[in-house]
């Protein structure tokens, strides 16, 4: 985390003065000099840096230049945006992900598999935004069921603004999330086929069967539930990369989340919202990886005990 | 009366050239409360029989052809009707209790389930059916245990286990397929005792999958011997085990090391050796040693190591003494056998010998030389060069990538670079012959050699240094028992020839008496006694010891 808030604190500082972005082309030297110092921009580097810390803490990350808005206030408005986005790609991820895994690595020589893990393969090697655009195309385009961009009509709650609760919102949502999610869907096939595949193999399994425990329960209990451990984890650090990618999504489908604003922030060389996303970032990543261990200890028992042997 | 009839069963493996036979037209019968021993070695197609009973066979191997008749029943009319016989009239035991039991449920969850599929029992009735069960295995604190994970269970704990799971629908034939072999011995006899106890009271029938004579003569009451997917031979066990008629199981019964006596060398029926006793062995000339002079080569003081538990805090607490305050001398030529079950700390010992771990505190001296404060790496070298090791698993323990001609030319180029390329391969060669490979096996890779052949490689590789001492950990574990003899022998040629101290490390007591000349017995990680050989097997002073040599199985029990 720190090392992400220094990452970004230093591009208030290093990249270009950011003065000569706040003010006009006449403004006096004098002025100039006199701003600097009521923005502490001439104290010592350790200074600003731990006031750069404790603002951030606070979430404060100062005024955006291009809109002349707090930073904090315009991410507020952002995020439930994004959120949703990813919430919802994540969750069709891991459940089609789960699904379609099982089905392959079950039924490991059937036509459809092969199918499955050839059109897989298509997810991974194109492109997010290419995808994007063939869906605005297939779908908006000619077939002109689904909205191509935005993200229709929200209703907002006070504290945050949500598409769940109209049709259009509900619409405006397939296309994004579903493209979003392709790229971790097709990791998660991969992941869990690979795992299920494995699994059946084991001693476990092999003395299950030979108990005479049915095939679904093999196939769902035992194997399945083994095969989870790992893809917990690696779905945790890729709900992190959904966040990342969703820059290029939301940008392809207009949509008015955090990503958007960041692209737009690049192209104006916004560096307190381009800061203050990057931070957000590494604090999502750090919190999900902290989620995933706590769920580690509720999924494998073996990680439980040792912590208890440790500790007694 | 007859109850399990296996006829004619044939198990095919169905290759892209050609079809491979794991087991060929097998007769077995057994009785009801009899424990039928089914030995061979590994490839045998014993757990082949073992599992084609409740046809159980991983693709693309299958049953072709037999029948397979259970009291009535024809349990395997079609392959869909034997899965309502499993469990529920089989039971199956597998040989590694670590892996056979799923990992995230509960032992109670598992018990019910299956006991759920089979019975019409609710899930009450059927958690006390369970507890009873675990009780009956002998698990302490049941109530509490049903609910723990296998990996709370020690290794014998979680056999018992997995014999509760197999027997926990009252199956009438128990399949046990190598249920002692992942198991200390003195496990291994509690394990055994249960399935006879089981065996009489519940009136089973049982057959007992292993490669273990020992356990077969203390167990088996009658007993089939299988070679490459064929029977060789059935009958009583005391008859095949003192009379045996097939050449195959007159061998397989010779190279088992007696428990009773020390003998000079294994007698090896099949197989070439029998002119080899001239095997002028070149190496010697390159070998350049000293004399035997009467002194302790290695000598090891107040040896100690403890693994910390963490690694920030070392705290006292958690750390575990893996070796403590151990105590002995080697005698230059002599061999010297280090016995213990496992978490004893034998092969800990060996490995800080080698300088593969630091001791935490001690010391070992090596030709009145401490080698455990020596900080320069080129005074080090010279001792590494003195003391090789010979590692358990020789499947991992050499380079799949190498050659075996880079494999055994590492060491000796390492410790002398200016060879010539013509001297090298020279030295090669004349190493392989001493282990009794060919020339030939320069050029090609571990993968194309037998678990014997690579130990020999292993063996030659050792020797490329000219060691004076030869840390040997385990060196027969992995093998079947005529390939432990064939190595066991070159080891005993070789130390008699090249004068090599040997330190030898095993949990097999009967190897042990055939192979050393001084024994000490460790029991977490204190060395219990140390004394002459002969001494040891016949009048042990510490009580363990004699807990462990009244426990081993031993072969000559039939007899009495």
């Amino acid at each position: 985390m720190l090392v992400v808030a220094f990452v970004s604190f230093s591009l208030f500082n290093f990249v270009g003065d950011p003065i000569n972005n706040m003010v006009g082309e006449e403004t006096s030297d004098e002025e100039r000099a006199e701003l600097r110092e009521t923005l502490g921009l001439m104290d010592p580097i350790h200074v600003q840096f731990s006031r750069f810390i404790v603002n951030a803490s606070k979430g404060e990350f100062g005024i955006s230049y291009q809109l002349r808005r707090p930073v904090s206030e315009l991410i507020v408005e952002r995020l439930p945006a994004t959120i949703e986005l990813v919430v919802i790609s994540a969750l069709i991820a891991l459940i089609t992900g789960t699904l379609l895994g099982v089905y392959t690595g079950i039924n490991r020589k059937g036509f459809l598999s092969d199918f499955i893990l050839a059109v897989s393969l298509l997810g991974v090697s194109l492109p997010t935004f290419v995808i994007g655009i063939l869906f605005i195309y297939l779908f908006a385009v000619i077939l002109g069921i689904l909205p191509s961009f935005g993200r229709g009509e929200v209703v907002d709650l006070g504290f945050w603004t949500t598409g769940f609760l109209t049709v259009s919102g509900l619409k405006a949502i397939i296309l994004p999330s579903v493209t979003l999610s392709l790229f971790q869907m097709t990791y998660i096939i991969r992941l869990v086929r690979a795992e299920m595949m494995e699994i059946l193999q084991t001693d476990y399994i092999k003395f299950a069967r030979a108990r005479g425990i049915s095939e679904n329960s093999i196939k769902y209990k035992h194997a399945l539930k083994n095969g989870l451990i790992p893809v917990i984890t690696i779905a945790g650090i890729n709900i992190g990369t959904l966040i990342a990618f969703s820059i290029i999504t939301e940008t392809v489908f207009q949509w008015p989340g955090m990503g958007f604003l960041f692209i737009q922030a690049v192209q104006f060389v916004d560096i307190p919202i381009m800061s203050a996303y990057l931070v957000f970032i590494a604090f999502v990543f750090v919190m999900i990886n902290f989620i995933v261990d706590i769920l580690y200890y509720f999924i494998d028992p073996r990680i439980r005990v040792k912590g208890d042997t440790a500790s007694g | 009366m007859t109850f399990l009839k296996i006829n004619n069963l044939s198990v095919d493996y169905q290759m892209r050239k050609e079809t491979v036979y794991a087991a060929k037209n097998v007769n077995i019968e057994v009785n009801k409360g009899e424990i039928l021993g089914l030995v061979g070695e590994s490839g045998s197609g014993k757990s082949t029989v073992g599992n084609a009973i409740i046809n159980l066979i991983d693709e693309p191997g299958k049953v072709s052809s037999g029948s397979v008749i259970l009291g009535d029943l024809n349990i395997h009319e079609n392959s869909e009707s034997i899965v309502k016989y499993r469990g529920n009239k089989i039971g199956l035991i597998f040989q590694d209790p670590q892996t056979s039991l799923n990992p995230i449920l509960t032992v109670g969850e598992q018990l019910i389930e299956t006991i759920q599929t089979h019975l019409k029992l609710s899930k009450e009735e059927a958690k006390n059916k369970s507890i009873n069960l675990l009780k009956e295995v002998g698990i302490k604190d049941a109530e509490v245990r049903f609910d723990n994970y296998p990996h709370q269970f020690s290794g014998g704990m979680r056999q018992r286990v997995v014999i509760s799971l197999a027997l926990c629908c009252e199956p009438e034939l128990l399949i046990a397929d190598e249920p002692t072999t992942a198991l200390d011995v003195s496990i291994q006899s509690q394990i055994l005792d249960l399935i006879k106890k089981l065996t009489k009271e519940r009136n089973l029938a049982v057959i007992l999958i292993t490669h273990d004579m020992g356990v077969i003569a203390e167990t088996a009451d009658r007993v089939a011997v299988m070679k490459s997917g064929n029977l060789v031979e059935i009958g009583e066990t005391k008859i095949i085990l003192t009379k045996p008629q097939e050449n195959y199981t007159k061998s397989l019964v010779s190279s088992v090391p007696p428990t009773n006596k020390k003998i000079s060398r294994f007698v090896i029926v099949e197989k070439e050796n029998s002119d080899k006793k001239e095997n002028n062995i070149k190496i010697l000339n390159r070998w350049t040693k000293k004399g035997i002079i009467d002194q302790d080569l290695v000598q090891i003081k107040d040896l100690s190591k403890s693994f910390d538990d963490n690694f920030f805090t070392e705290s006292s607490k958690n750390s575990v003494m893996a070796v403590d305050n151990v105590s002995f001398d080697i005698k230059e030529g002599e061999s010297f056998g280090l016995v213990g079950e496992s978490g004893s700390g034998k092969s800990t010992i060996a490995k800080m010998i080698v300088n593969l771990f630091k001791p935490t505190s001690g010391d070992i001296f090596f030709d009145n030389v401490c080698i455990t404060k020596i900080k320069q790496k080129s005074e080090l070298m010279k001792f590494r060069k003195q003391i090789q090791m010979i590692f358990q698993d020789p499947y991992s323990s050499l380079n799949g990538r190498l050659k075996v001609k880079d494999i055994i030319a590492e060491p000796i180029t390492l410790h002398n670079p200016s060879i010539s390329t013509l001297d090298l391969n020279n030295y090669i060669y004349d190493l392989l012959e001493s282990v009794e490979l060919t020339q030939k096996s320069a050029e090609r890779y571990p993968h194309e050699f037998s678990g014997g052949q690579r130990q020999r490689i292993s063996i030659a590789r050792a020797l490329a240094t000219q060691p004076r001492l030869l840390v040997c950990d385990e060196p027969t574990s992995a093998l079947d028992v005529s390939i432990q003899a064939q190595i066991l022998n070159l080891l005993k040629d070789l130390q008699e020839q090249l004068n090599l101290t040997i330190l030898f490390i095993s949990h097999d007591l009967p190897v042990v008496r055939q192979m050393c000349d001084r024994i000490g017995v460790l029991k977490d990680g204190k060395l219990c006694e140390v004394s002459n050989t002969e001494d040891l097997f016949l009048k042990p002073d510490h009580e363990y010891t004699k807990e462990l040599l009244h426990l081993m199985p031993k072969i000559e029990s039939i007899y009495n």
